[in-house]
């Protein structure tokens, strides 16, 4: 049966990066309706910004003391950046039409792209990225490897954290308060435009994240990474519902899984050998998600929000 | 909700016009040459990808004609012209490389064009050129379609396009010649197939597949990956369970590293063997220790060891450049080469004097050009493609690509 395990843990292992980078589209997109697509890049970025930091701390650091530190040295990165980018290209159009700040995300995205290509160092190619030590782990007839425990806690906590901050802390109720109606909620005397970019920091630092478990993974970065990645996470996002936090994760779960089971087993059926490989994975992972959204307009966790436009 | 389903689908349509709308258009400032002190300027184009992830490949081509040109115009090669270069970036996509190709075309100056580096690319360009009867120089197009029209395979070879001529040896020598070198020298029977989907990477393993099945090899599966993904982990596990004893990929190496380091990663400790397109020092690197024991093959024999490339090695290096010349530098240097004694041909036949309008003589000239460049002696046969069939093996050992063998493909 090619290993059903193995392809169950990788399609859960590249699902959780999907989700963490999905629940930045999700939180932006549920505070200010704006389809964030330069976000593929803030997750870009936070690798080259803990690939940075690693070569600033010199060959001979221990990955224990590294990774913490590559980890802040990702977020800090990846959080200025969409700062950055949220003040200087997306505030001036907080009222203009809905396309405008979707194209200048798309820009946003480009020029990200080019800068990095164009001033970092070697980033030409693709950049090593340093790995784990330890493993892998034979666990039960699946190989795990260390970065995938990585994954795994990060994912874990992230969500956690996540939960916790919009439940319990009064940001994450003015984050919720100001999702739902923007106006009442700058009535009640929150200040929305620091709900905004609280909410594109927070969906920075877990693309900052999930930027370093892929560089762990895979360990390679390249400074395209975020284009195709980043549309995966979007459909994730849309999967699990778009402005549903869990919603994300749960759609970047399973898309992941779709991904890696439909490249292996489609060609089991009969007659449809030629519709299995890793290219055609894509293609199925939008026909299911295009089967859920006919069912589930609203995506699987989405919520029933009112019309507001 | 309507309004936000709405949001989705622009987004979507956003996403897909992305691939098609980075694309600048530069208006063409180059005249037809000055005519001051009797010297005319003519311009040799380039195509290739000088961004994204080929551009170190692309970057060598660029550097490489720029020497070739350099050195032309210092030792006075065709009196009375002087040769420039203008390169365009093609972004390894065959849309941008058909818009380039119209940009050059509109450009009366450039006489000749080296490139591009991308089979896919090329197949785009070619008619283009053709119309403009522009000659078109490739260094590292290998698919064989481009020289011996699409049913090369069947045995009607007919060539497609007068201007199109290449210093590179085809796909229909490397596949075969990598599969008698898997069956015969390393004794490897059972091969699973990859490739990235382009022209070059499903004609390579097309080649490969035919040769290696014809041995006696069997094929334990294939696959087919995107170009530019990261996780390969749905392959490695196919390949697992392929039982195969080694991996064929037909792509380039930002692929094909991911793809043996996750495939060492998981256990499977089987080589990995590709085409010219693997043969790059990045691959070594981005695949660390998990290149070990793989295989490449290229086009020509290495040009570090050839005696004739001595002189281009000690150029390139005291020319400055801050990027290696790579695989293709040879094969760019020669290309320009060759359409630098296309024009001298056509110069010394009219009287010392460059004609009016050299395009179509350039390009009948070219079918004689006949030298000894620095990958060896340098012509072209009735459909364009190198005389020069030289390929070599090269493995990778303690983490560098060594020389295993070179030599020539025959029946």
């Amino acid at each position: 049966m090619h290993e059903l395990p193995q392809n169950l843990v990788n399609g859960l292992l590249l699902g959780a990066t999907y989700g963490l980078i999905a629940v930045g589209y999700t939180i932006v997109y549920g505070i200010v309706q704006l389809i964030n697509f330069a976000h593929g890049e803030i997750f870009m970025t936070g690798a080259f910004g803990a690939l940075s930091v690693y070569l600033g701390l010199g060959s001979g650091t221990s990955m224990w003391i590294a990774i913490p530190l590559m980890l802040i040295g990702a977020i800090v990165t990846s959080t200025v950046i969409a700062v950055l980018t949220e003040r200087l290209a997306y505030r001036p159009l907080r009222n203009a039409p809905r396309l405008a700040p979707l194209i200048t995300a798309i820009g946003v995205s480009i020029t990200l792209q080019q800068l990095v290509w164009g001033f970092y160092p070697s980033a030409k190619s693709p950049r090593v990225f340093p790995s784990l030590p330890g493993g892998p782990f034979h666990i039960g007839g699946v190989l795990i490897q260390s970065a995938d425990i990585f994954v795994v806690v990060a994912a874990v906590i992230s969500t956690l954290f996540l939960a916790y901050f919009v439940r319990s802390t009064r940001t994450g109720r003015a984050m919720q308060a100001t999702a739902q109606d923007p106006d009442t909620a700058k009535l009640m005397g929150i200040n929305t435009d620091r709900v905004i970019v609280i909410a594109f920091a927070l969906g920075a630092g877990f693309a900052g994240i999930a930027g370093v478990a892929w560089g762990l993974r895979y360990g390679e970065i390249k400074f395209d990474m975020g284009f195709l990645t980043g549309l995966y996470a979007f459909t994730a996002a849309v999967l699990g519902g778009i402005g549903n936090i869990y919603g994300a994760m749960l759609g970047g779960l399973v898309l992941g899984l779709v991904q890696n089971l439909t490249a292996i087993y489609i060609a089991d059926i009969p007659g449809m050998s030629q519709f299995s490989s890793q290219s055609w994975s894509s293609v199925w992972a939008f026909v299911i998600l295009i089967l859920v959204l006919m069912v589930r307009p609203q995506g699987l966790l989405g919520e029933r929000v009112a019309d507001r436009a | 909700m309507r309004n936000r389903s709405l949001l989705v689908l622009t987004a979507i349509a956003a996403t897909g016009t992305l691939t098609l709308t980075a694309c600048g258009s530069r208006a063409s400032n180059s005249g037809s040459g000055g005519s001051g002190s009797g010297s005319t300027t003519v311009t040799i184009g380039v195509d290739a990808p000088l961004t994204g992830s080929l551009s170190a490949l692309g970057i060598g081509i660029q550097n490489s004609v720029d020497l070739a040109v350099k050195t032309a115009n210092k030792t006075n090669e065709v009196p009375g012209v002087t040769f420039k270069m203008e390169a365009l970036d093609d972004k390894a996509a065959p849309q941008q490389g058909s818009l380039n190709a119209t940009q050059l075309v509109g450009d009366s100056s450039v006489i000749g064009v080296v490139g591009p580096l991308n089979s896919g690319v090329a197949l785009t360009m070619q008619k283009t050129f053709n119309n403009a009867n522009l000659v078109e120089v490739s260094p590292a197009n290998t698919n064989p379609a481009l020289t011996q029209g699409p049913n090369w395979q069947t045995g009607t070879k007919a060539r497609p396009f007068a201007s199109y001529f290449r210093t590179a040896t085809t796909d229909a020598i490397q596949g075969p010649f990598a599969a008698q070198f898997a069956y015969s020298t390393l004794g490897k029977k059972k091969v699973f197939l990859v490739d990235n989907k382009d022209a070059y990477g499903v004609g390579l393993v097309g080649t490969f597949k035919d040769e290696f099945t014809k041995l006696g090899g069997t094929v334990a599966g294939q696959d087919h990956v995107t170009s530019g993904a990261s996780d390969f982990s749905s392959t490695v596990n196919a390949i697992k369970s392929s039982g195969a004893d080694f991996v064929y990929f037909g792509g380039e190496y930002p692929d094909a590293a991911p793809l043996t380091k996750q495939l060492k990663a998981a256990g499977d400790n089987i080589s990995v063997i590709g085409g010219d397109g693997n043969y790059d020092p990045t691959y070594v690197k981005l695949a660390g220790t998990a290149a070990n024991g793989d295989y490449a093959t290229s086009v020509g024999a290495p040009v570090e060891s050839l005696p004739s490339a001595q002189t281009f090695v000690t150029n390139y290096k005291a020319g400055g450049y801050s990027q290696a010349y790579g695989a293709y530098g040879g094969y760019s240097y020669d290309s320009a080469w060759a359409i630098i004694e296309a024009v001298k041909a056509v110069v010394s036949a009219n009287s010392g004097k460059l004609p009016s309008n050299p395009r179509q003589a350039v390009e009948k000239a070219m079918s004689n050009v006949n030298f000894s460049g620095v990958t060896g002696t340098v012509s072209f046969d009735q459909y364009g493609d190198a005389t020069n069939k030289q390929l070599t093996v090269y493995g990778v050992k303690n983490g560098v690509w060594t020389t295993i063998k070179t030599g020539t493909f025959s029946g």
